[in-house]
């Protein structure tokens, strides 16, 4: 959008948060404090194996539970879901998949009656083989997870299962000559990496409560991102129309991916369908959340990168193979966009990249705050690194020569333009915040060393082409201003942005500017999903245009009222005057619903202003190639993280994290610090500790708080410092980017690079425990 | 077995009779519809249902209904007073400290529990009260900084 992003009074100010005042007062409802007359809750009984027959269920025993409503198990269901993907069932039906899956379901009158009931159904398994590795199941031979692929619907031209494999997608990535790359390179680097599965954690475990009506309406409250999404894949569900299904989110406890799409929904519909039309109340536990709803997916990434002597990278040929789980409905979109993304932001001439989404039986990924770009920036990252000391360069002068810059082309052929960013600017400045090429200061104690380590990173919305949003502004009595839109602002603190766009546009105090906080499908207009940092930017241009909207509306009615022409109407300050005359006026309150002359004559209405947006230009990349343009933008951003280690104990503590963004332009920034800083120490999570332990059958044994830790108060850096550039993006809201994953990506890579840089050893695999970090310092002394 | 018990919930007598399985949680949520304290996980380790039971913090999921007979509770739905912010809560809106917003009133407890024994708490043990309250969206940097704007005043409304 083209702006004048001079003297703004709202955008770019730091705005404390609206829902700050609900949320610090404990009256914010989220769905698990909701109830309503009448209302039944739920329990789902799991899956012990995560491979079996299901030769039989038996429900008498808990039918006969005093207070259960509805018993229902698979066989029950005849139902497939999927957003990109439909491979999944709502209960498993003939076999189960993973431990934890879902297999039967209890609705009572009391959440006692229904576990209760659930610890009584009687359910014979048989066995299967299974597979774990993805490594293994890509492979020929591999026991299929799902034998009856060739069969499911899935989005065809932009995913490419392999039939009567366990590969539910495979993405390539063709550009140049790799082989040719290859051999003009002087030195070639080879190394595999790992990423764990892990798991979102948002505080609100997953909860819904739903309502089936006798006239096929239904009627829900989630927690989840995209209500239009879960509307729209409940009406292919069911074969029920759209306009049947109510979907209401109220506040969100947090998501981070993990509450996009489809999750508890359809099983709460068919138990309420099964109780009478009894509304039912389904809340994941804590343990339920890490096992039986979806993770990240694993990644095992094979990396080979080509450079000359002189540190131009020439070729990069990268294998990607990752573990989906039992299911892929999500997860083969992260095989999609990490592959387009899957060289980082560099310039790469050459470059070949597979990228495999490879059924396991395991619990299933999803999308999670990077979707992709965490995992294989763990490995580019952690090789341009070794490269770079193989040439013997440094670091951060090997990344500045190779950087993507205006002119280039990105692996998908797609022309990098002034409006991408500066990701150069980025790694400068978090370099010279960390003091590079200073030495760290001497450690206390003779066996603590301290390093220093740089990454890069970028991200794009990874969504469909087709991507849309719309809000919608109505002008009260008193000439305030209410916004109505459909993503739903779970944290990032979105609607905070959105009111300072709309008061500027609007030219009202942002006092008078609120957004409806319970998105709700029969009242706010359209939004795709709440994903992939586009929110700000997508709403933030449907707020600009409906505020836009309603100025034409005002200056058409004030104009007449002030026997003029709409042009000549300026409007300020909640005034419509003319110009020149600020005198010759009306209040916005004489206009918000219909001007009326003193004669009593009235003209004009409501003020209700629309406004849209949609992705243009976007196309689905070649399926043998991968050519083509799928990013809206693109947010580059670096870090670079000073940490200090144990060389006996391996634990680390992390000094500093430095973090530059190409923000585009900062719409609030106190919430941008607030994402940047929170999105650090999640990626510290996953850099350090986070990460999914399963035993030899498959089952998941860190499925509790006590044995699967996320970062705690004691476990911050002691210093966080957020930059930001602004380059503006040409289509954002006054140049704005998304900037909410992207804290997150490359922080591992830089923890890697720091531990390199104060150790000497170069670490493949996340996280990086202390107990991994001694076993590596151990095994190095004795290979002395 | 039930339990027919007394307690003073945010400085109001209430009396409930409850089956002996009863967390101090149900009780607060399900039949006085004080929903402010939150089940993050049902087992004492994320902090979200932290409330003050005689002026100490404890998680209401692992407290019996049934042990808080004769007890003084305190809430978040206590912490503002005749509708104002106490400082805390104000402390915690003007330093963003909010996202999600779903722990925060397990937060709000635990840094009150301590400014109650500790007026003037150090980092340190500003840090050490709330290590226990899980917060997936902040970084934390912005609550310990909320919990010290009102530690540092001299006087603050320690209610």
């Amino acid at each position: 959008m083209d702006k004048n992003i001079e003297g703004l009074t709202y955008v770019g100010k730091p705005l404390s948060r609206e829902d700050a005042l609900v949320k610090v007062t404990g009256a914010a409802q989220f769905v698990h404090d909701l109830a309503f007359p009448g209302m039944l809750h739920a329990a789902m009984l799991t899956s012990p194996h995560s491979a079996a027959r299901i030769v039989r269920i038996d429900t008498t025993r808990a039918r006969d539970v005093a207070g259960v409503r509805a018993v229902l198990v698979g066989e029950d269901l005849d139902f497939r879901l999927g957003l990109y993907m439909r491979d999944k069932p709502i209960l498993a039906r003939g076999v189960v998949r993973y431990q934890g899956e879902p297999v039967a379901a209890v609705a009572a009158e009391t959440a006692d009656a229904a576990d209760a009931a659930c610890q009584r159904i009687n359910v014979t398994y048989e066995p299967l083989s299974a597979v774990f590795d993805p490594r293994e199941g890509v492979s020929d031979g591999a026991c299929l997870v799902h034998e009856n692929l060739h069969t499911y619907e899935y989005m065809e031209g932009v995913f490419l299962p392999k039939p009567h494999s366990n590969i539910a997608h495979h993405q390539k990535i063709r550009t140049g000559d790799v082989s040719q790359g290859m051999l003009d390179a002087d030195v070639v680097a080879k190394e595999s990496f790992y990423n764990p599965p892990v798991q979102h954690v948002p505080m609100e475990t997953h909860a819904v409560i739903a309502q089936a009506f006798p006239d096929d309406r239904i009627e829900v409250h989630s927690s989840c991102q995209s209500p239009y999404t879960v509307r729209h894949l409940l009406s292919v569900c069911f074969e029920i129309p759209h306009q049947k299904i109510r979907v209401h989110v109220p506040y969100v406890g947090g998501g981070f991916g993990g509450k996009a799409g489809l999750h508890l929904e359809p099983l709460a519909i068919c138990l309420s369908r099964a109780a009478g039309g009894r509304p039912v109340k389904l809340v994941a536990s804590r343990e339920q959340e890490f096992n039986t709803l979806p993770s990240r997916q694993g990644l095992y990434s094979t990396i080979e990168v080509g450079v000359t002597k002189d540190g131009i990278i020439k070729a990069l040929k990268a294998q990607y193979i990752w573990d989906a789980g039992a299911y892929a409905d999500y997860g083969v979109n992260i095989g999609r966009a990490a592959a387009y993304a899957g060289a980082g932001p560099y310039r790469v001439p050459n470059c070949w990249i597979d990228s495999y989404v490879v059924y396991t039986n395991k619990v299933f990924g999803t999308a999670y705050r990077g979707f992709g770009h965490l995992e294989v920036l763990w490995g580019i990252e952690r090789i341009m690194e070794m490269v770079a000391r193989r040439l013997e360069m440094d670091p951060l002068e090997f990344r500045l020569k190779n950087l993507l810059r205006q002119g280039d082309r990105t692996i998908t052929g797609e022309p990098v333009t002034a409006g991408h960013g500066l990701p150069d600017q980025c790694l400068r400045a978090v370099a010279e915040a960390i003091g590079w090429g200073e030495p760290s200061r001497e450690a206390k104690g003779s066996h603590r060393v301290r390093g220093k380590g740089l990454a890069v990173l970028h991200k794009a919305p990874a969504m469909p082409t087709f991507t849309s949003c719309s809000a919608i502004i109505k002008l009260d009595e008193d000439g305030a201003a209410d916004i109505l839109v459909s993503g739903v602002d779970y944290g990032q603190g979105t609607y905070t942005a959105l009111r300072q766009i709309a008061a500027e546009e609007l030219k009202i105090p942002v006092e008078k500017v609120h957004v409806t906080w319970e998105c709700d499908t029969a009242f706010s207009p359209y939004d795709w999903q709440t994903v992939a940092s586009r929110f700000a930017y997508m709403g933030g241009n449907a707020v600009i245009e409906a505020a836009q909207d309603c100025l034409r509306q005002i200056k058409s009615v004030a104009a007449t009222a002030l026997d003029t022409t709409p042009e000549r109407i300026v409007c300020q300050g909640g005034r419509a005057f003319v110009s020149g005359q600020p005198d010759r006026a009306v209040k916005y309150e004489q206009l918000a619903l219909g001007y009326t002359f003193e004669n009593g004559n009235s003209i004009g209405g409501p003020v209700i202003g629309h406004g849209r947006y949609i992705a243009e230009g976007l196309t689905h990349l070649d399926l043998e190639t991968g050519q083509g343009l799928p990013a809206l933008f693109w947010t580059y951003g670096a870090h670079a993280v000073e940490l200090e280690v144990d060389s006996e104990t391996g634990d680390v503590e992390i000094l500093k994290v430095v973090t530059a963004l190409d923000a585009g332009k900062v719409l609030n920034p106190k919430t941008c610090r607030g994402q940047v800083v929170g999105g650090v120490v999640q990626g510290l999570g996953s850099a350090l500790w986070e990460e999914f332990i399963f035993d030899e059958k498959g089952r998941l044994l860190n499925r509790s708080f006590v044995d699967y830790k996320i970062p705690t108060a004691k476990d911050i850096p002691r210093a966080i410092e957020p930059i930001f550039i602004e380059t503006p993006e040409p289509g954002g809201p006054y140049g704005a980017r998304g900037i909410a994953e992207h804290p997150m990506i490359s922080v591992p890579s830089a923890v890697g690079n720091a531990l390199r840089d104060a150790l000497g050893i170069d670490f493949r695999e996340l996280p990086l425990t202390a107990e991994r970090i001694h076993r590596a310092i151990g095994a190095r002394k004795e290979a002395r | 077995m039930t339990h027919a018990i007394s307690l003073t919930v945010n400085g109001q007598r209430e009396a409930a009779t409850v089956p002996g399985g009863m967390s101090l949680l149900e009780l607060l949520r399900e039949r006085l519809y004080l929903t402010g304290a939150k089940e993050g996980c049902g087992e004492g380790e994320c902090g979200a249902c932290t409330v003050l039971l005689d002026g100490k913090p404890v998680t209401a999921c692992l407290v019996l209904a049934a042990e808080a007979d004769g007890c003084e509770v305190r809430t978040i739905e206590g912490e503002a007073v005749d509708g104002k912010l106490s400082e805390l809560q104000q402390a915690f809106v003007d330093a963003g400290a909010v996202q999600c917003g779903f722990c925060i009133p397990g937060m709000i407890m635990s840094a009150r529990g301590l400014l109650l024994r500790n007026p003037n708490p150090t980092d340190e043990e500003i840090v050490e009260a709330v290590a226990g309250n899980l917060c997936r969206c902040t970084g934390y940097e912005a609550i310990i900084a909320a919990v010290r704007q009102v530690a540092t005043a001299k006087d603050h409304d320690n209610g």
